[in-house]
């Protein structure tokens, strides 16, 4: 080794050492942009989460308010022994309006009442009704009952604010109304509870008597039609495709076609069901049927892709014994393969079905946005389903729909984590790793 | 009877004759020396009677159930009044829409005009009687194709063969589906575009700048002429699009980066589960978030430091969709990256580079065509997300490239044309079928692009 090319070597060393604390803080700094990267996804999933968690809890509670109504059949303006029908015209509201001003008596003006009057929910008087309905004793005595507050009523006594000082309420309440609230919640009047309104009714108007329950069942509709089509057609296509098909140019299209219908946005999808199920076949509009339909069609490739996974994860030595048994092609399929396969595909089909869940842009197109008051019995009843629940009420405009859109985003993120968890545990409990 | 349970009847049926078909096997069997003479299992011949029944009384059932509805609304013809067919096709098929109406909400005993009270009661009869005809002749062909099949099992029948075939129809025609339902969703567009074409020009549509889809109710109104020209659209939707990438692409490739060279296992473990909930949420969900809390934010902020920031601002409809869209760039890439051999990053290393570098230099090189493969088929799914930005973003159509202002896309105008009842002939709504056209051949081909590059990348390294 001669001097020259020894001093050369070491100037590069020299140099290499020179650039390495440089390296060193570009090689720290690439591993923290990953860092950052990472956390900062988990963080939005998090502030996500938690935006929606905090805005929705208020609308699992209701606040009640206590008022002693007096039934006489006089105020109510029914005759002796009332038939169903009869009490259904009664005067509930007058009963409850005049209870209200014997409380306060003091409230003369017209403006003041009606005021006053705003604060009980409008669905007061159904409560009645179904009281009476129960319990036609009750009619000529005085009870004493927990009526729904008014949304806005509700929301200021939830939050616990200190009604002392109207100032620092963010509210729609009048003064006067405030006034009132602070002598009812000093008595004792005020209950707050469990709202089951939010679980047992369907859409309304009034904040307060909104439910999800018809957008649940429309749900549940939906996804039963979605799952009855695409479970068998999507297991029957992968069991072609991955056991049957010839290797030729009509397979290849075919998975082509199912590979690239995974990657079409979901609103042409609802185009094709606006077009083809609603204007050519005349099915009816916002019914789960062609919905279900749509979302099947939707879900198809999804399923299809994943199901065909799991059947290759059969061992080929499992078919060839079947075969050397003497068990005919579709024996082997139905007999060994299917079976072990089943877990993964029930997997696929669960996340599929998850994913339709979730699914709101083609529902918007075959109409199912309609505003569902009734819960719906059958598959062909017009329905909503729960993220369309999400989407209209984001749109209204009282605050107290807020809470309810968040609430109802909880009960629809509940549904997607047990459906996941299903999956998960699917896997893990059944998969045979070979 | 309802369809259902004429459904579910024939179903029984078949299960019925399943179970009596099989034990007719066995008895034939038993007379001939034991099942081991009969060609196929004692329950192929089983099957074979079964799909002999239900199948062609199946196909009655639906067949029925699609021509049924023109069938009986030509029959009602005769009890239309004359003055209401004078008033032309509309008008019949108005009245006939309040028929059934009146029939399905059975409202019969409150109507009053007598001309419609004998409409309705000749639908009541055309129906009932429809609905007992196919009673009958399911019931007639589910029978006489039991019959003819059980008449078939002999030792010698190759029941197997046969069912087995009827099987493997039934697989194919299951795969076959997704063609259909490209070749329906290509239809389906296709002819309403050439009747919105007819209406607008082709040119118009895709070159003009003004989008105002209001068409006049009446020809002598004022501003309410129609244009549809859709270059605002796609400009917003690109715009919108960008903004996402620009969150999704650098979150989602480190993320992906981080998970496949640096992070230890058990990190890996947590990180990826979050990063897949992250895709799991619904996007009405996102919609709903940036609608009501990145948006007010965003404005608030834009106030603090003198900005006006519209309140259905591009950058937060686009900033949240990149946040959904995170996942679906970092799974991709993850992917991608792992798949990049071993040997690769163990030679630069052994050259003396560090880990970024060979990161960099190596590994982000040799996975980059899958790397854009997968970026091409997010933005593809961020020109078709719908639900973020017809919650979040505005419906002005306005040509701008600034984020802090309100712009509308191709898929918030496809839903705001089509929710709500129009007509659907009018240029409106088939406009929206012209967009949806749009949509579908653009995220058609960058899938088909995206999906070709993974794959000639994936057989590189297999």
């Amino acid at each position: 080794m001669s001097a020259l090319e020894k001093t050369s070597s070491s100037a590069t060393t020299e140099r290499v050492k020179a650039s390495l604390t440089k390296r060193y803080a570009a090689e720290k700094r690439f591993k923290f942009y990953g860092i950052f990267a990472i956390s900062a996804s988990i963080a939005f999933l998090f502030i996500l989460l938690a935006s929606i968690v905090s805005k929705g809890l208020p609308a699992f509670t209701q606040t009640y308010v206590k008022l002693d109504v007096s039934l006489t059949a006089d105020a109510l303006g029914i005759p002796e022994n009332a038939t169903r029908d009869e009490l259904r015209k009664a005067n509930f509201s007058g009963v409850i309006k005049s209870s209200m001003r014997e409380r306060f008596p003091d409230v003369k003006k017209r403006k003041e009442k009606k005021e006053l009057y705003g604060l009980i929910s409008t669905g007061a008087q159904y409560d009645l009704f179904d009281l009476l309905i129960e319990n036609p004793a009750v009619i000529g005595t005085d009870v004493s009952m927990w009526f729904m507050a008014d949304d806005e009523l509700s929301a200021v006594i939830k939050s616990k604010a200190d009604l002392t000082n109207p100032d620092s309420l963010v509210t729609r309440l009048s003064d006067n109304q405030i006034a009132w609230a602070k002598d009812m919640q000093d008595a004792g009047e005020f209950d707050v509870r469990f709202n089951s309104t939010f679980f047992e009714n369907g859409d309304s108007r009034e904040p307060e008597l909104a439910g999800i329950r018809a957008a649940l069942m429309g749900s549940a509709f939906t996804l039963l039609i979605t799952f009855a089509l695409s479970f068998p057609i999507a297991v029957a296509a992968a069991i072609y495709l991955e056991e049957f098909a010839p290797q030729n140019r009509w397979t290849d299209i075919v998975e082509v076609n199912i590979n690239n219908l995974a990657a079409v946005p979901s609103i042409v999808f609802g185009l094709l069901g606006l077009a083809v199920f609603i204007n050519f076949f005349h099915l009816p509009r916002s019914a789960p049927v062609v919905g279900g339909i749509v979302l099947s069609l939707m879900t198809l490739p999804t399923i299809i892709i994943s199901s065909r996974a799991a059947l290759k994860a059969v061992p080929p030595s499992i078919r060839e014994a079947a075969r050397g048994l003497g068990a005919s092609p579709l024996q082997v399929v139905t007999h060994h393969v299917l079976p072990l396969a089943m877990p993964g595909i029930l997997t696929g089909t669960i996340i599929g079905l998850a994913q339709a869940l979730g699914e709101t842009a083609p529902l918007l197109m075959i109409g199912m946005v309609a505003f569902i008051v009734d819960i719906p019995a059958s598959v062909t009843d017009a329905a909503t389903v729960l993220p369309v629940q999400v989407f209209l009420w984001a749109d209204s405009p009282e605050r107290a729909f807020m809470e309810k859109t968040s609430a109802a985003i909880m009960v629809l993120l509940v549904f997607l984590i047990l459906m996941n968890a299903i999956a998960v545990l699917l896997r893990k409990r059944f998969e045979r790793r070979w | 009877m309802s369809t259902t349970t004429l459904f579910l009847l024939t179903i029984g049926l078949g299960l019925a004759s399943f179970v009596y078909g099989r034990s007719r096997a066995y008895a034939i069997a038993k007379g001939n020396g034991g099942v081991k003479t009969l060609h196929s299992l004692p329950s192929h011949y089983g099957m074979m009677v079964a799909l002999w029944c239900a199948l062609p009384a199946l196909a009655v059932i639906i067949g029925w159930k699609l021509l049924e509805p023109s069938l009986i609304s030509n029959m009602l013809d005769t009890a239309i009044p004359q003055t209401v067919l004078d008033g032309g096709e509309k008008a019949v098929e108005l009245y006939k829409n309040d028929i059934g109406n009146i029939v399905d909400s059975d409202k019969l005993s409150a109507v009053t005009d007598a001309e419609k009270k004998i409409a309705a009661e000749r639908l009541t009869n055309l129906r009932s009687t429809s609905s007992l005809a196919l009673f009958v002749l399911a019931l007639v062909v589910a029978i006489i194709g039991a019959v003819i099949a059980l008449k078939k099992i002999h030792p010698q029948t190759r029941a197997r063969h046969k069912v087995e075939r009827i099987v493997n129809f039934f697989l194919v025609s299951c795969a076959s589906l997704a063609i259909l339902t490209t070749v329906g969703i290509v239809f389906s567009v296709l002819f309403e575009s050439a009747r919105f074409f007819q209406q607008v020009g082709f040119l118009d549509f895709i070159f003009g700048t003004k989008w105002s889809p209001q068409t006049a109710i009446r020809a002598d109104q004022v501003g309410a002429s129609g244009s549809f020209g859709a270059v605002p659209l796609f400009l917003g939707t690109l715009l919108i699009s960008f903004i996402a990438m620009l969150v999704a692409v650098p979150f989602g490739l480190m993320s992906a980066i981080y998970l496949a060279e640096y992070a230890s296992r058990r990190v890996r473990n947590i990180a990826k589960p979050l990063l897949e909930i992250l895709a799991g949420i619904p996007t009405v969900v996102y919609g709903f978030f940036a609608a009501l809390t990145v948006a007010p934010a965003l404005r608030r902020l834009g106030e603090s430091i003198g900005l006006s920031v519209s309140s259905e601002s591009a950058l937060a409809a686009g900033a949240v969709m990149g946040i959904m869209i995170i996942p679906f760039v970092s799974s991709l890439s993850d992917d991608v990256i792992t798949a990049v051999p071993q040997a690769m990053r163990d030679g630069s290393f052994g050259l003396g580079a560090t880990k970024s570098e060979t990161v960099r230099k190596v590994v982000i090189p040799a996975a980059l065509p899958g790397i854009v493969g997968g970026v091409l088929l997010a933005v593809s799914r961020a020109i078709g997300e719908t639900m973020i930005v017809v919650m979040a973003a505005g419906l002005a159509a306005n040509m701008t490239a600034n984020p802090l202002e309100a712009v509308t896309t191709v898929t918030v105008q496809i839903v705001t044309l089509l929710t709500g009842d129009q007509e659907f002939d009018s240029a409106k709504t088939l406009a929206a079928f012209a967009l949806g056209l749009m949509l579908f051949v653009v995220t058609l081909c960058l899938n088909v692009i995206a999906l070709h590059v993974v794959r000639k990348y994936r057989e590189q390294y297999e």
